[in-house]
């Protein structure tokens, strides 16, 4: 499938090596939008470019495009902290997560493109009896469910990140916590720049600097999208705008069970490896992981006010990093290099929809709230899969826009870690 | 960090403040003669604006009162603030 | 040996003081007022480190916080070492111990330098491109990449320094000490505004400070000696703070900035200890007056990176200021006047310098014609197309530019040299203004990016604003200042500005080379090893936002964040692309403006700080008497109290007993307790709990449950009708704040017209929950004179007594199931209460549980504990707790939910109590349950909530929820575990005392 492109590898890096990387073809087109496409998928995201490859790879729909308002990859996509891993409580929430991670098992090599997954585990903390049981509760369903999970004891704690400052003495102690060995982390740029190439091979018109300004229906059917680019005529909207969905929700009247929230992360100077796992912790709110240039990476929390401004208040950088230096005194000297801001829509119950809306054509594939990167290869299949069939699929069933009026929430932050 | 100027204290930092979300959505009076869908309306949809939005906010580190601030929620612009029970200034 | 490159005197260096530091295990000398760099250029020593990527051999240079190279480790080893620090920003001081970092061995000799040699397999983004085969090798792959990656080494030990906070509110922030904010600061202060002056070295001035330049002039003055004497006079300005070695790191909304005040780090080492290192200002202005200057961009040629080759302006820093030369035979490289400046300034200190390189066709300007006399040799229209040196620069090579500069002509020209300056023009250090959310707009004919507006509450004056020229400075700064700052006179009405200075420039982003592009190696990004051949190729390959650029060849994402290359990197893309600058755009400049440490960033809040403790007035006895505590939110609750050496099932069978057999006492202090007063508190209750309230008469207790607007279950407690119009009502200890908050916006804003006032009064009560059948007598001791008969004070009842002159409410109520009170009194006497209640119980062998054994106590009746027996997804229905939802009420917080498709759904899960088949055997909280085990997928039902020994019962008891539970009365079900399954069968949650005839025992 990649016969319009140049296959990546060493030898390929070296044989243009020989002709000093002049003739490196693109790695995606910058095309006119057409005038009509069989869908348009609005936002050029890991999931939006994830859901246009499946729609051409499994649905055989070439004659799509995906549109982006900036450039791929620049939203979320690009600002999030990259934990990966499917350790969720509800069997709804199970099977969506380990769905997507054993795509990213084989993305690279699927992609020809190193997304860098990196399965080094992920840790979650228990600091005070509940969380000890909720966790406990959590491995217990994981495992009934086909999904690694292990109890650790305080001691394995320490000794699976010894940098943690496990005594007993301080103000939360680690009581024992979790153990995802195939979780991990991965290269955020990559599986947007992967994706987009891979659907671009197939024929995927991706269009940048493109942005939605209204949708056109005829009666309670979409019939195309205006954009900063023109009309564009389709018949399926799948709208993955994450923090904007509700904007795009909006131009087509409804109202949808999100607010847009600014989630902050920062990252230290680089250093030589000092951890190499990733660990949460929610109850003292503080996730870190190390990048493979050796910074830290550390997520911090959402602020609790809507803003679409990707910028966040100083106090919620100050408790995540009161928190790690609680869990990790050694970095006290580290110096924070870079904190930035991304724009995350949460749903009330911390779980996502995949969904069809009211409006025949249009769907919707958002609040991912601040853990969507590790959803992004399943999310785009299971979303093209409702596309393409009008129907979702068993896995994404339970995600429907219906939930909220039933009362069928699928409540991930009652007992679970949340959502990162 | 926004500087709030609580209608009962004056100008405060915003850690001293919590964002309490989109204002003017009423409670209704009669929720059983409410289908399931305007519930759920009620409960869960919001506006979630790109742009002026009325929200609510309470001054929850010091005199606990709640009000309305008028903002923009995409350059985070506080245009107004209001009692609860005054009349939202037009725009 | 090293020579000795100290050239002149300077009256910022003492040298007197002479100071001794390591650098990479070797002594040097320096003297005090030198920064690292500038002793190891006085020595001599301009490799310091080695780059990311290619491990080349790298110098210093810049003379400042911008600096990409030279960035060491100090102190390695030690508690205080710090990896990535810049030698350019460290004053040395005695015990200073500095090392090169990303090298091995030695930064001399690098086994990572065959990187360099292996540069043409890695281009930019190359690992996209491969480490894909086999598939599970990336791990390994991985592995070396992530050791050869990083740059210094993470501290591994805790850090022995304190960090602080302090708030500052002023009318006037200046960032930045230069000429500008000088002035800036100085009539903001004398107009009676509130000031704050901060600039990021230790002394004033900026670069105007050891401006000799005899060609300018203010009030007949060099602009050098007419500042000091400006500086001067701040020192009587009433209403003028001055801090320096403060670096503003952030510029966040509303004009509220961060800045990092440094106390300790210029210390010598004996000196730091028990001082603060660092502090955060956390500053909220009214106006700020950004005069932040303007940063020398290098010029992109080839090997422009090798040890020697520096800014311009910090060859001239490092020999006015410090009194270095920073080589022998020195050469500039130039597009404008700034390099002619550095030159007549090492020339006039007598230091050589062979020649000044300059793109430009011609220049007539008094300082060029200067030079000329001077007899320094200048080639026009030339450039430098390769440079040599592998660890110092020792020469380059130049060529004539063609007229349109895209290519070279003519015979190369070789210099010997090794210091070369490089001078690209200035670029105006936006970063705090762009922080602050305003944007910028590009200036076609300077080629830099400029603020777009001035606000009343924030202007950029000087270079930062995009004046260059003094006289445009003054005159600009004179008139914004008296915009911002509304006021009519200034000093600088009547300031005499005499200038020649041209800014002639001429600007090529990427110079050329005779070689093709793709044999050369010019770097953009020197500390990621980004070269403008990575950017073409990104371009080729389709990227072409900004965003996408940076990050595929990673410019401007080394410590720096770009601050030397990232307006190359703008402009190759801009002329590679054919689209104009403006329109590019620029990357985001994040917050912070130089690297933050995070203790500072932390302050106090470390250790026991880290959040606060909430104890009870009972606490001293429970620490006394051993007991072992739990974290309940923030408070501290005793959890069990082992005697002699009991394990944690030891102490709480034992106390379990004791409370049902004789007499038990728990610190109940820490549950939530809420005042209600008003005219309409009985219509609130009704409105917040789900069962009815106003039938209650006063002086009775009555159980609520609360739920939230979605029907689920959101806390629990019992509240007391203590009067007409009052009542006090307890919450659970971690929902207390929050169930508050509810209230009060229901409060305030649904129900405004409800006469209701609620108080926490948590912290002003002390609980003791005596229980037991002995507590009745125990109680009739300590209160000989309430009468305790059923009649008088039966169960769910209050009574308001004294125990000695102490007031007391005491609640017959009972979460044990047991006799019980809930004595509650004045904080203050809460342990004189415990301690009378231990004495009186003494001969009933009274006995102290702690909250492990209330959980244990209330599950053997069924009781639960919203937030352990519930998950935020359990309607009152679903914990079989119908009886407490009214159906008589037309409302109540949550009430239509309950009534939803999938609230009344029959089979949801249920809340049951569950016995296992082997008595013996406890099951794990939060285990699942299953009814089939040869499924696959396995379906589960639900999981266990509560389990314990019953040693009451002399069998284990579980709390659980299961699907359609409530219908399964006896049914065989199994707890499947890691390595075996266990049986278990659904049984009534209440296991003990069904008919509660304990309660009156």
């Amino acid at each position: 499938m990649f016969s319009m492109k140049s296959k990546y590898s060493v030898f390929s890096i070296i044989k243009n090596a020989f002709s000093y990387h002049e003739n490196w073809g693109k790695a995606w087109k910058d095309p006119t939008p057409k005038k009509e496409y069989d869908a348009v998928i609005v936002g050029g995201g890991g999931h939006g470019l994830a859901t246009a490859y499946y729609l051409a790879k499994k649905h055989k729909m070439n004659n799509i495009a995906v549109v982006e308002k900036g450039w791929i990859g620049g939203g979320n996509t690009g600002r999030n902290t990259t934990i990966i891993r499917s350790n969720y409580l509800w069997d709804a929430s199970a099977g969506l997560y380990d769905h997507a991670l054993k795509i990213w098992e084989g993305l690279s090599q699927e992609l020809n493109y190193n997304v860098m997954f990196s399965q080094r585990g992920v840790m979650n903390l228990a600091h005070n009896l509940q969380d000890v049981r909720d966790l406990k509760r959590r491995t217990h369903a994981n495992r009934l469910n086909g999904i690694d999970a292990v109890y650790l004891s305080t001691e394995e704690v320490k000794k699976f990140c010894p940098i943690i400052n496990t005594s007993p003495d301080i103000r939360y102690p680690v009581l024992g916590g979790t153990l995802q060995r195939r979780a991990g982390t991965a290269r955020h740029d990559a599986v947007a720049w992967g994706y987009a190439r891979g659907a671009d091979a197939m024929g995927v018109d991706i269009i940048q600097n493109c942005e939605v300004k209204g949708i056109k229906r005829n009666g309670n059917s979409v019939e195309g999208i205006e954009t900063t680019k023109g009309f564009i005529k389709t018949k399926k909207v799948g709208v993955v705008a994450a923090g904007h969905s509700s904007v795009i929700a909006n131009m087509a009247g409804l109202r949808l069970p999100l607010e847009s929230k600014p989630l902050q992360a920062l990252v230290s100077e680089p250093v030589k490896p000092i951890i190499d796992t990733v660990v949460m912790s929610n109850a003292v709110h503080a996730y870190v992981s190390q990048s493979d240039k050796g910074e830290l990476v550390i997520g911090a929390g959402t602020d609790d006010y809507v803003s679409y401004t990707q910028k966040g208040s100083h106090q919620i950088v100050e408790g995540t990093l009161n928190a790690i230096l609680e869990l990790y005194p050694i970095f006290s000297r580290m110096r924070m290099l870079r904190q930035w801001g991304g724009i995350v829509d949460i749903c009330p119950d911390a779980s996502p929809i995949l969904s069809k809306t009211s409006i025949k054509g249009l769907y919707f594939n958002c609040g991912w709230g601040t853990g969507g990167f590790k959803a992004t290869p399943g999310s785009g299949d299971l979303f093209a899969h409702t596309i393409a069939n009008d129907e979702p699929h068993k896995l994404n069933a339970a995600f429907n826009l219906n939930r909220f009026v039933s009362g069928d929430l699928v409540d991930e932050h009652g007992a679970a870690a949340v959502a990162h | 960090m926004f500087l709030i100027n609580c209608p009962y204290c004056g100008e405060r930092d915003q850690q001293e403040f919590k964002a309490g979300g989109e204002a003017h959505i009423e409670r209704p009076k009669q929720p059983t003669e409410l289908s399931d869908d305007e519930w759920a309306e009620y409960l869960f949809m919001r506006k979630n604006i790109k742009g002026v939005q009325f929200e609510r906010w309470n001054h929850a580190h010091g005199c606990r009162k709640w009000f309305n601030m008028v903002r923009d929620t995409s350059n985070d612009e506080i245009k107004a603030i209001y009692k609860m029970g005054e009349k939202p200034p037009s725009q | 040996m090293t020579k000795n490159l100290r050239v002149k005197s300077s009256e910022y260096i003492d040298e007197t003081n002479r100071i001794s530091f390591k650098f990479n295990g070797k002594t040097y000398h320096g003297f005090k007022g030198d920064t690292l760099a500038s002793a190891l250029l006085a020595n001599d020593v301009h490799l310091v480190g080695r780059s990311f990527k290619y491990h080349r051999p790298r110098g210093i240079m810049t003379s400042g916080s911008e600096e990409p190279n030279a960035i060491v480790q100090i102190n390695p080893g030690t508690n205080r070492t710090e990896p990535n620090v810049r030698a350019t920003e460290v004053e040395i001081y005695e015990g200073l111990d500095a090392s090169s970092q990303n090298c091995w061995p030695s930064v001399e000799f690098d086994i990572g330098g065959i990187n360099n040699f292996l540069s043409p397999f890695f281009p930019a983004g190359f690992y996209y491109k491969t480490f894909m085969w086999p598939a599970s090798f990336w791990e390994k792959y991985e592995f070396f990449i992530r050791h050869s990656a990083g740059l210094g080494k993470s501290p591994t030990s805790s850090d022995p320094d304190i960090y602080d906070h302090r708030n500052v509110h002023c009318d006037v922030l200046v960032v930045g000490a230069g000429i500008s904010g000088i002035q800036a600061a100085k009539i903001s202060a004398k107009n009676n505004f509130k000031t704050l002056l901060v600039d990021e070295k230790n002394e004033l001035g900026g670069s105007t400070i050891y401006e000799n330049n005899e060609f300018n002039k203010i009030n007949n003055k060099t602009p050098s000696e007419w500042l000091k004497k400006e500086i001067e006079e701040l020192k009587g300005i009433k209403n003028l703070e001055i801090k320096t070695r403060t670096s503003v790191a952030a510029y966040h909304q509303y004009n509220y900035l961060l800045a990092r005040e440094n106390l300790t780090d210029h210390l010598d080492a004996k000196d730091k200890t028990n001082k603060i290192r660092q502090r955060l200002l956390k500053i909220r202005a009214k106006k700020v007056i950004l005069a932040t200057g303007a940063l020398e961009r290098p010029l992109i040629f080839n090997n422009n990176d090798r040890p020697g080759i520096m800014l311009s302006s910090a060859v001239k820093k490092y020999s006015e200021f410090y009194g270095v030369a920073c080589g022998s035979k020195n050469l500039f490289f130039t597009n404008n006047d700034s390099a002619y400046e550095s030159a007549l300034s090492l020339y006039n200190k007598g230091i050589n310098v062979e020649a000044i390189i300059d793109i430009r066709e011609q220049s007539e300007s008094k300082i060029v014609k200067k030079v000329k006399e001077a007899g320094i040799k200048i080639y026009w229209s030339h450039t430098i197309v390769d440079t040599a040196g592998y660890k110092r620069l020792n020469s380059v090579s130049i060529m004539k530019l063609s007229n349109d500069g895209t290519s070279v002509t003519g015979s190369k020209i070789s210099i010997w040299c090794d210091c070369l300056g490089v001078a690209g023009g200035w670029t105006p250090a936006v970063h705090l203004y762009t922080q602050s959310g305003n944007k910028l707009k590009f200036d076609e004919e300077k080629k830099v990016f400029l603020p777009n507006q001035n606000t009343s509450e924030q202007i950029s004056v000087g270079s930062c604003g995009g004046d260059f020229k003094i006289d445009e400075i003054i005159k600009n700064l004179n008139h914004k200042l008296k915009d911002t700052l509304n006021i009519k006179e200034t000093d600088l009405d009547n300031i005499k500005v005499e200038i020649d200075q041209e800014n002639s420039k001429r600007n090529i982003w990427l110079l050329p080379s005779d070689k093709p592009l793709g044999k050369t190696k010019p770097f953009v990004d020197y500390q990621n090893d980004a070269t403008a051949k990575d950017i073409k190729l990104a371009l080729r390959e389709g990227f072409r936002s900004i965003e996408h650029v940076k990050r595929y060849t990673t410019t401007g994402m080394g410590t720096d964040q770009g601050k030397l290359g990232n307006m190359h990197a703008l402009g190759i893309i801009a002329d590679t692309a054919g689209v104009k600058m403006g329109e590019l755009g620029t990357t985001t400049f994040r917050p912070p403006y130089t690297p933050l440490t995070f203790g500072t960033i932390v302050g106090r809040n470390v250790g026991k700080f880290f959040d606060i403790f909430r104890r009870t007035p009972m606490n001293d006895w429970h620490v006394e008497n051993k007991a072992q505590f739990e974290n309940v939110g923030q408070w501290k609750r005793a959890w069990y109290y082992p005697f002699n050496g009991e394990t944690m099932h030891q102490a709480v069978q034992r106390e379990s007993k004791a409370a049902r057999e004789s007499a038990g006492i728990l610190d109940a202090s820490t549950l939530g307790k809420i005042d209600i007063q008003g005219s309409d508190a009985s219509e609130f209750l009704n409105r917040v709990y789900t069962n009815a309230w106003s039938k209650l008469a006063i002086g009775k207790c009555r159980y609520g449950l609360m739920l939230n607007e979605d029907g689920m279950v959101y806390d629990d407690g019992v509240t007391t009708r203590l009067g007409e119009n009052h009542y006090i009502m307890t919450t659970t200890t971690g929902g207390a704040a929050n169930v508050l908050g509810k209230l009060e916006d229901y409060l305030q804003t649904e129900w405004p017209e409800l006469d209701v006032y609620l108080t926490s009064v948590t912290d002003h009560y002390a609980t003791a929950s005596l229980c037991g059948p002995n507590s009745k007598k125990i109680l009739k001791k300590i209160i000989p004179d309430l009468d305790l008969s059923d009649e008088n004070f039966p169960h769910m009842s209050f009574k308001e007594a004294n125990i000695g002159n102490i007031q007391c409410r005491i609640m017959r109520i009972s979460f044990t199931g047991e006799h019980s009170y809930e004595i509650n009194v004045q904080a203050s006497y809460g342990k004189d209460l415990w301690e009378k209640c231990m004495e009186a119980g003494q001969e009933f062998n009274i006995t102290p549980y702690g909250t492990e054994t209330m959980h244990l106590l209330r599950a053997e009746k069924g009781f639960i504990i919203v937030g352990q027996d519930t998950d935020g997804t359990m309607t009152p229905i679903d914990l079989q707790m119908d009886w407490i939802v009214s159906k008589k009420k037309y409302d109540f917080i949550g009430k239509r939910s309950l009534y939803r498709s999938d609230t009344m759904r029959e089979d949801r899960k249920q809340l049951v109590g569950l016995l296992t088949d082997d008595p013996n055997i406890v099951l794990e909280e939060g285990a699942q349950i299953v009814s089939e085990l040869n499924q696959n997928p396995v379906e589960m039902l639900g999981h266990v909530t509560s389990s314990y020994f019953s040693p009451n019962l002399n069998k284990s008891i579980a709390l659980a929820v299961v699907r359609g539970g409530k219908d399964m009365m006896g049914k065989k079900l199994f707890v499947p575990m890691e390595n075996k399954n266990i049986n278990v069968t659904v049984a009534n949650p209440v296991f003990y005392d069904e008919k509660n005839e304990r309660l009156n025992a």
